[in-house]
């Protein structure tokens, strides 16, 4: 972003009161990755505590350690300053900007694009077919309903265009933070990312539910994360056997895809199920309470996928598959519809603060 | 649960920061039923432990988090410095033996420690540091002492003590709005010292006590202390003294903690409101030159006093919580601080033509220096002619208080008529007097607390069962 005559926002106005006060102090320095790169400043520019804000994993030992925090005067509320900021980052980020305000009213937003997609599917089928399509047998055979290459040319076309909208944000964000990185920094980072290091409040655990540190929240991220990733892995295998082997779906429920794709599947339904147990059990005081909806709407999308991928599964060979068929792919389309638009992109964000933390943990030093 | 008044517990302890915590958790761990009663709110519960960052103690080496070894008897010939020998030799030992017991105790309590980072390096041998600093460990000691089954309670102070012939027999209570009578067979004073009672320190300070700062929380006046040696129990410690820094002078009245300290002094002047240097800024390396002014500023008109730095060196010290005051010249900054501008730049004029050439270093007490002042400046002597010019008002800001009860290697309170009690124990800040007769040594606060605490738990425990 290039620098403006506008006021600052009040999310950076108090994440720079807040880190001039943390910098006198530095009692949380031993609890995450954010304290040492503020230790690395004497001032807080725009892009600092843009960095700051995503490199935090919103654990709250930095509230339930501070003894500034309310009702001291001084006010002390890191995780959710930093909550709130981050939130305003990926809407400042987002490409194009006409799609910011998606991030203020996320769960309107995510839901709308949900329904609209899945009724775009149903109204697609009997429009292109005919409507008993969509209540007939088709033996489990997608492509009876849907061609193949109708499938692969719309959700191809609905993913490069996540991907650029992702890429030209993220790279909004990294000329922001003055973004800096080596080899050695990304393989540190995705180890970081990988174990979610910093959800555990520097090993006292995640104390986000109450002033009992656990690991809880880890663990359920890790179901989403790698179920995430392993239904990601499954249809790329897919589309590796489509086309390089020419085998073609359904595949057996003991082929590599299903397989994948069963154990991400159930990765997805009980990450986001646990996510949202303790979301619900949070104090509200350590989060950007008026957007947890975004956080919301992206397990419920996570959930969702899965949950219809499944019920498809087991009616496939019913007359119900052609009902599933359109709600799946079209919740399928409008998570990666959204993607760009919703906390999907924490993610990613959060990847590149580590990143730059990596690299700046060999090179900076801390201001004493 | 609703609180149990009419059981008679094993162990009463007065107070919730770490000298109350570790002697109720260890009480509670030899079985005996344990209440913790802590007159500040929850948030304020643990006083001034609330503060701290980090606890002294002797070990071998091998603690993971420290860069040690630190011997007992380097830990101790550290302690005989800083006292000048005003210390209770016996107990001063004691506090060093046992503070070799601590990391592996805090850590089974739940209590976790983290290397030094930025700006605390140089304790990184002698001192172990909180996780989360002093209020992440008492967040874990509560942890610890509510799953022993200990009865915690805030907003719960001491109003009076039951003491017949230095013997407890209850402590009386206000909590939730009505009086209530706690009984015990034993009881663990750990309510620290009195540096929050304004009155008290005005009786010793005269109005000058107005105008300090104190650094930890509003609850710490002093009345239990105070009890204490109206039953008769023997005081140990200077009553005028307490330890008492510079501090910014925009701090809070109470609980301005850590983040209101002050580093800049050594690298330029500090002046008073007659805008004249009062003291050697370049006296002593730190942490001593730390320590000193608080009593310095103390003793200037209006207790206040301003350091003064220019561009060189802004940036050469701790970032600052409150913004340094800025003006293009001295005279600017006169006016912004509101003292005399002629006086003001004569003073700069008669340091700046007294510097010597030299070459500075900060980190060692380096050859730049005055010559000729009445008030020199022994080291770290740099011309402040760098504009923009900076300062930051200082005040003092109060710590702890000396004064305290006396006790024997059992923690168990000394009476003025030479025997011992036969059930009152105390640790802590209350009792700190015994070992640190003056000055201070970076986290004994928190080792003579931890040591003092469990030693106070065992024998009340044992007490308690005969
Ligand atoms: C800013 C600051 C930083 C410090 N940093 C360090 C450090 O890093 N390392 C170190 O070793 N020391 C440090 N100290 C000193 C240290 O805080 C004390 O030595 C230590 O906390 C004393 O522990 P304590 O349990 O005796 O007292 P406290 O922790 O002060 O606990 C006393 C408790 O008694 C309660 N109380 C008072 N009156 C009553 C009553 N009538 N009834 C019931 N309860 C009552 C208070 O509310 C309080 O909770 C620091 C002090 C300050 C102010
Ligand atoms: C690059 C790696 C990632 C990192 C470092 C990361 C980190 C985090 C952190 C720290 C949180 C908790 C704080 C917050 O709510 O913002 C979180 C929340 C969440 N993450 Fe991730 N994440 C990553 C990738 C993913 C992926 C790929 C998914 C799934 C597709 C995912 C799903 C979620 C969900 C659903 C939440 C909300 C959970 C809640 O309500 O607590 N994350 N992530
Ligand atoms: S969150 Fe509170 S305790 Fe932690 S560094 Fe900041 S001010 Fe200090
Ligand atoms: S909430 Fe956790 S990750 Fe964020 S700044 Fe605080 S301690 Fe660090």
């Amino acid at each position: 972003m290039p620098a403006t005559d506008l006021p600052r926002s009040a999310a950076l106005v108090e994440a720079d009161r807040l880190m001039t006060i943390c910098n006198a102090c530095r009692y949380c320095e031993g609890l995450c990755a954010v304290f040492p790169a503020m230790e690395m400043r004497r001032t807080f520019a725009d892009g600092d505590l843009n960095y700051l804000a995503n490199l935090c994993h919103q654990c709250g030992a930095c509230y339930s350690d501070c003894q500034y925090s309310r009702p001291h005067e001084f006010n002390v509320n890191v995780p959710a300053a930093l909550a709130t900021l981050r939130n305003d980052s990926y809407a400042q980020y987002a490409w194009p900007r006409a799609l910011a305000p998606a991030f203020a009213r996320n769960g309107l937003f995510i839901a709308l694009t949900a329904a609209a997609s899945v009724a775009a599917f149903i109204v697609g089928f009997v429009a292109w077919r005919d409507p008993a399509v969509l209540f007939a047998r088709h033996a489990g055979d997608f492509y009876k309903v849907m061609p193949h290459n109708a499938m692969v040319i719309l959700f191809g076309a609905v993913f490069v265009f996540a991907i650029a909208a992702l890429t030209l944000s993220l790279r909004a964000y990294w000329r922001d933070i003055n973004g800096e990185g080596d080899g050695r920094a990304v393989v540190e980072a995705t180890g970081d990312a990988a174990r979610l290091t910093y959800l555990g409040g520097g090993g006292g655990g995640c104390t986000s539910e109450n002033e009992r540190p656990s690991a809880q929240r880890r663990v359920f991220h890790h179901f989403t994360f790698y179920g995430f990733l392993l239904c990601f892995a499954a249809t790329s295998v897919a589309t590796i056997y489509h086309y390089g082997f020419g085998w073609h779906a359904p595949y057996a429920l003991t082929s590599l895809p299903v397989l994948l794709g069963i154990a991400g599947g159930l990765g997805l339904l009980i990450g986001p199920a646990g996510l949202f147990v303790l979301a619900q059990r949070r104090d509200a005081i350590l989060t950007d309470a008026p957007r947890r909806g975004m956080d919301t709407a992206f397990l419920a999308m996570l959930f969702l996928v899965s949950l219809t991928g499944f019920a498809l599964m087991a009616l496939r060979d019913t007359g119900a598959m052609g009902l599933l068929l359109a709600l799946h792919l079209g919740v399928v389309l409008a998570l990666f519809l959204s993607l760009p638009y919703g906390k999907f992109v924490h993610g990613l964000y959060r990847y590149l603060a580590l990143v730059k933390y990596a690299r700046e943990k060999r090179t900076a030093a801390f201001v004493d | 649960m609703p609180v149990r008044f009419d059981k008679i517990y094993d162990v009463v302890v007065a107070g919730g920061g770490n000298a109350a915590l570790c002697a109720a958790i260890t009480a509670a761990r030899a079985g005996r039923s344990v209440i913790v009663l802590e007159g500040a709110p929850a948030f304020y519960r643990g006083g001034n432990t609330r503060h701290t960052r980090n606890l002294r103690c002797a070990h071998d080496g091998t603690a993971p988090t420290m860069t040690g070894p630190y011997d007992p008897a380097e830990f101790l010939d550290d302690l005989y410095r800083v006292t000048g020998g005003e210390t209770d030799k016996a107990l001063a030992q004691l506090t060093i033996e046992r503070s070799q017991e601590l990391i592996p105790w805090m850590n089974k309590a739940g209590v976790l420690f983290q290397p030094p980072l930025g700006g605390t390096l140089s304790l990184g041998k002698t001192n172990a540091f909180f996780l989360g600093g002093g209020r992440g460990m008492l967040n874990a000691l509560y942890r610890q002492a509510e799953a022993l089954g200990v009865v915690c309670l805030s907003d719960a102070p001491v109003t009076a003590l039951a003491i017949e012939n230095g013997f407890f027999t209850s402590a009386t209570i206000q909590y939730e709005g009505l009086p209530h009578q706690v009984r015990g067979r034993t009881f663990v004073a750990a309510a620290g010292g009195f540096e929050a009672n304004i009155d008290w320190l005005r009786q010793h300070w005269g109005a000058a006590a107005d105008n300090f700062l104190i650094r930890g929380t509003p609850y710490n006046r002093g009345d239990v202390l105070k009890m204490l040696l109206a039953h008769g129990v023997k005081p140990v410690g200077d009553p005028t003294q307490m330890h008492c820094v510079g501090i910014d002078a925009r701090a809070p009245k109470f609980d301005g903690g850590i983040a209101t300290r002050l580093d800049s002094v050594v690298f330029g002047i500090m002046v008073n409101r007659a805008a004249q240097r009062f003291y050697d800024e370049g006296e002593e390396t730190w942490p001593k030159r730390y320590a000193i002014w608080g009593r310095l500023i103390a003793q200037q008109s209006e207790q206040i006093g301003y350091s003064i730095v220019d561009s060189k060196s802004i940036h050469m010290f701790m970032p600052s919580i409150f913004p340094a005051v800025q003006a293009s010249t001295i005279g600017e900054l006169a006016g912004k601080l509101q003292l005399d501008a002629a006086a003001l730049e004569k003073t700069v004029a008669d340091f700046n033509a007294a510097v010597r050439p030299g070459t500075f270093d900060h980190t060692v007490l380096d050859d730049c220096r005055t010559e000729g002042l009445a008030i020199p400046k022994s080291h770290w002597a740099r011309k402040i002619d760098a504009p923009p010019y900076y300062a930051y008002p200082l005040r003092p800001g109060i710590t702890f208080t000396y004064l305290g009860v006396r006790v024997n290697e059992e923690s168990r309170m000394v009476l003025n008529n030479g025997k011992t009690s036969g059930n009152m124990f105390a640790a802590g800040e209350i009792m700190a007097g015994n070992v640190l007769g003056k000055a201070y040594l970076a986290g004994i606060g928190m080792t003579i607390g931890a040591v003092f605490g469990r030693i106070a738990g065992e024998r009340a425990a044992k007490n308690a069962r005969n």
